[in-house]
């Protein structure tokens, strides 16, 4: 009996330690029933994006709190893009600037959640936003 | 269903070991879809080829640090490797963490591995229903070596010796007296014992105890006698890496003793047995429970039971007299 579930990885790129936040995530989406794949921190775009097409995830939310999302964030996507996986949706989160939104919404980040967003709106974006697959 | 060209064109690509192609696929046998069994209907001739090795043991044990060693010593021959890393889906909520794959991102971006992860949705046995199939698909993608990374494992949870030519039970000190070594189970299944964390109080210990085990076993199938190696700190790289061969020389070692005396043979019949039994019961247990449930008798018969107006075993006698002619 055919069941879909929703798969998202929870990533640190770059060179960024501090990953209580990017935890806490993962068990509420755990707890809200979808499967987490937690890769831990320092991870490179490019593993991302390699580990987000071996795990076949829906979602990739990427946590990053060194100042370095400008830069890395949009690279994700585009390795994602050049590896023929744009239907994977990437998210972010962490320390970021508004002047900052607007560059990354351009880059392809679908939505960006700071300090202060309760888990349930985000738990919320993704109910609404990412399908289990057909 | 999909299309003939569309299905040749997916098995040549997993044939070519294309990743987005197999991890799809796997997602989709996770999911139980129809069109997911019949690829695997395709592909099953091409398997048999890998060299699958089972990891189990206790939750916190490191199997998944030494599963991204071996990893590593694999590269280093030049072996491709496939791992598929299970974890325990919750039984409230129906989510997971999958973690395993931690240990291992170092080698993410190298293209011979392919590690994929996976949660049990109600398995028993320390697997998921998917892993058999996901085996098979690593294999037609070429893997030479596949590794199984069972969740942590208590002492029953030997599912894992249905899809492994070589099992490798890994320990650590500090977990039991010697009754523990003696007791069925886990500890019948190896082929292979790892003293993990051996730097630390009762390595020692362990070892003889499991020896002493080993020295009561009347016979060894292929008279292969289990080895029981220590494994260090992993931060220690010299002896680390020193012990790190000694394992994967045993495994070497194993897997030639399985070809030499004909003993794979055996394995494969187990795994053949319990693949047509899960099939048997997808093909006739399933129907049945979903029509019951669909036809709202299933509420019925759980509120007889809950009555005490009848008892599970005259339930099964009558349903199967209705549904099995």
């Amino acid at each position: 009996m055919a069941k879909r579930k929703i798969r998202i990885m929870v990533a640190k790129p770059g060179l960024d330690g501090h990953d209580r936040g990017a935890r806490v995530l993962a068990r509420c989406f755990r707890d809200a029933g979808f499967e987490v794949i937690y890769t831990g921190c320092h991870q490179s775009p490019e593993q991302i994006a390699a580990a987000a097409i071996q795990e076949d995830v829906d979602l990739v939310g990427l946590s990053c709190l060194s100042g370095a999302h400008r830069t890395l964030f949009p690279r994700v996507i585009e390795l994602l893009r050049e590896q023929g996986a744009d239907d994977i949706v990437v998210i972010g989160g962490g320390i970021i600037p508004d002047q900052d939104f607007p560059k990354l919404y351009g880059a392809g980040i679908k939505a960006i959640f700071t300090p202060g967003a309760p888990l349930e709106a985000i738990i919320d974006w993704i109910r609404t936003n990412i399908k289990p697959r057909k | 269903m999909a299309d003939e060209s569309e299905e040749t064109d997916k098995l040549r690509k997993i044939r070519e070991g294309d990743v987005r192609t197999a991890s799809r696929l796997i997602r989709n046998l996770e999911d139980d879809l129809p069109e997911a069994k019949s690829t695997i209907k395709r592909i099953f001739p091409h398997t048999g080829r890998a060299h699958v090795i089972g990891i189990t043991g206790p939750p916190g044990a490191g199997k998944s640090t030494l599963v991204d060693a071996l990893i590593s010593s694999f590269r280093k021959k030049e072996k491709t490797v496939g791992v598929l890393a299970v974890d325990p889906t919750s039984p409230f909520t129906g989510g997971a963490i999958l973690g395993d794959r931690i240990r291992m991102q170092r080698h993410a971006e190298d293209p011979g591995v392919f590690v994929r992860s996976l949660a049990t949705r109600g398995a028993l046995g320390g697997l998921s229903k998917a892993v058999g199939d996901a085996v098979h698909v690593m294999d037609v993608m070429g893997k030479e070596i596949i590794m199984v990374e069972t969740v942590g494992t208590g002492q029953q949870e030997v599912e894992i010796i249905n899809h492994s030519h070589t099992v490798i039970v890994v320990l650590v000190p500090g977990m039991g007296d010697d009754i523990q070594a003696i007791k069925a189970g886990i500890m019948e299944i190896a082929d292979i014992f790892v003293i993990n964390k051996a730097d630390r109080d009762g390595a020692n210990q362990l070892l003889s105890e499991l020896n002493a085990m080993l020295n009561m076993a009347p016979e060894f199938p292929g008279g292969w006698r289990p080895p029981v190696i220590r494994i260090g700190n992993v931060f220690d790289s010299g002896p680390f890496g020193e012990s790190l061969v000694e394992l994967s020389a045993a495994i070497g070692d194993h897997h030639r003793r399985l070809m030499e005396k004909d003993l794979l043979g055996d394995r494969m019949r187990r795994k053949a047995l319990m693949e047509i039994n899960e099939a048997l019961r997808d093909a006739i247990l399933a129907p049945i429970l979903k029509e019951l449930a669909e036809s709202g008798e299933m509420d019925r018969i759980t509120g007889r039971l809950l009555r005490k107006e009848s008892d599970p075993y005259t339930i099964a006698e009558e349903v199967a007299r209705r549904f099995l002619k």
